[in-house]
């Protein structure tokens, strides 16, 4: 408390004078340090990873069109941009503001649930079941897709757990992640999680942004359920189109 | 009405606490929650026993002194304060679970008693207006449009009972603090203050201990005042404008 503040306490008719007059810390500072500005890091990171995936999903799906359409893509996201580009740079780019918002999105998620904890340590005696199951996992949800995104990278990106990985073929390499029972347990659950995680979440960052309102509520959930339903049908479509032998 | 009480009973805020069973007999549906509790601490008092300490004072739901977790839920079963929940919401025989507001920033004084005073400090960062306004106004003086005012006292009917705390899972106080900014910051009358207001009661839920909002909606279903959901939306939408907005 300042000297000011102290002489205010003291005094009624100084009410009106005791409201902050010390200097604000910056934006960032002020984001960065408040439950509500750490949620909107949430929302942010979670929007931008959000836009990929729907772009990521469609471009899975070039699957279906044969190993010559699918590696074809698969080279092209390298030389997106030339010639201003150079070869990767568009890439490179891309991966880093995905690595930005994926430790963004999971150190702020990581110091909220810390908090949230804290706030509450003691149980109700009496204990009900009550928000949403897409609510509830939020948390859980969030560490699978964290795990599956390092497993994910090392299977098919850097081919390090992947047995047999060729690089410039990931037709190839996809189809063989996808002929083992293990691949497709890991690849599907995670798929669910991100379902349900999306599900939430993009209607949750609709209102930490403060653009949900009584009048488009049921347009974002409606969204929101949309997205998780397309991204979820999407991803799954390609493990289970290599196990019926649809891609082969 | 026979009934049978498990009732949480801590002797200080040091002390452990335990469920305690009780039976109460000659109980009548017209009764309130809390007359119910009376003829229980008259029958202890009887027995020489300590009566269990509970937080009331209007007991008209207008005051936001009661609180109360009966089985579960915050104020119990129905939409309203506990001291006007009648205990024909109840059967005959029923079992009921009675605990206190449970928030590491509500540390229980004693029994069901819980100290809200971090609501107190809440208000005080920025839940008033700095404008000596003397005796009460001529109504005219200053127009609100009429939806503005309906918003403003939509968030004015918050009591401040805690019960939107009691309900989160994450401890989080995002209802009442939104309810009480947004009362203020829709009308002129909050104009000048508008950006301090939401920075600085914020800022104060965050070093209070609340936790943050995951957006579960719990709170907006126990709020016996009905405080929407929104209201933390449109809180979010104050506090990212004004943090951007704010000199420094």
């Amino acid at each position: 408390m300042s000297w000011t503040d102290q002489l205010c306490v003291r005094s009624v008719l100084c009410m009106a004078l005791a409201t902050r007059t010390d200097r604000r810390p910056s934006f960032a500072r002020t984001v960065w340090d408040s439950t509500v500005g750490k949620k909107t890091v949430m929302a942010v990171s979670g929007l931008i990873m959000l836009l990929y995936l729907v772009v990521h999903m469609i471009g899975n799906l070039k699957i279906f069109f044969g190993a010559g359409e699918f590696d074809h893509y698969a080279h092209w996201l390298r030389t997106v941009g030339e010639p201003f580009m150079h070869y990767e740079w568009t890439l490179w780019l891309v991966r880093v503001v995905l690595v930005a918002a994926v430790v963004a999105h999971a150190v702020s998620a990581y110091q909220l649930s810390r908090r949230d904890i804290r706030a509450r340590p003691g149980k109700y005696a009496h204990r009900k079941a009550r928000a949403s199951y897409a609510t509830r996992t939020m948390r859980w949800g969030g560490i699978i897709l964290g795990l599956f995104i390092v497993w994910h990278i090392l299977d098919l990106t850097t081919g390090t757990v992947h047995p047999g990985f060729r690089h410039g073929h990931p037709y190839r390499n996809v189809v063989d992640t996808f002929s083992t029972w293990y691949g497709n347990v890991v690849y599907i659950v995670a798929m669910l999680a991100l379902g349900l995680h999306v599900r939430h979440g993009f209607w949750s960052a609709a209102q930490t942004l403060g653009v949900g309102s009584r009048t488009r509520d049921r347009a974002l959930k409606t969204l929101a359920n949309v997205l998780a339903l397309l991204l979820t049908v999407g991803f799954i479509a390609v493990p289970v189109a290599v196990m019926t032998g649809v891609v082969s | 009405m026979k009934l049978t009480l498990r009732v949480w009973r801590q002797r200080n805020a040091d002390a452990d606490g335990t469920m305690s069973t009780y039976e109460v007999d000659g109980i009548s549906p017209d009764m309130s929650f809390l007359e119910m509790l009376d003829t229980l601490n008259e029958e202890l008092i009887v027995k020489g026993e300590d009566p269990v300490a509970f937080d009331h004072d209007c007991r008209e739901g207008i005051c936001g002194a009661c609180s109360l977790v009966i089985n579960g839920d915050a104020h119990g079963p129905e939409r309203t304060t506990t001291c006007q929940l009648h205990m024909r919401s109840f059967k005959d025989g029923d079992t009921i679970d009675v605990e206190p507001w449970r928030a590491s920033a509500f540390p229980v004084i004693k029994d069901l008693v819980v100290d809200r005073s971090a609501f107190d400090r809440i208000i005080q960062a920025g839940g008033y207006i700095t404008a000596p306004t003397g005796a009460a106004p001529e109504a005219h003086a200053t127009p609100v449009p009429k939806p503005d005012a309906d918003l403003a006292f939509e968030h004015a009917e918050c009591i401040g009972c805690g019960a939107c705390v009691a309900a989160c899972p994450n401890g989080a106080a995002m209802l009442f603090t939104s309810a009480k900014i947004n009362h203020l910051n829709v009308l002129p009358q909050g104009a000048p203050e508008r950006e301090t207001r939401v920075l600085d009661m914020v800022e104060q839920m965050d070093e209070e201990g609340f936790g943050g909002c995951t957006l579960a909606g719990e709170c907006a279903t126990a709020c016996p005042k009905g405080i929407p959901l929104m209201s933390i939306t449109s809180m979010n939408k104050e506090w990212l404008r004004a943090a951007r907005k704010v000199k420094r």
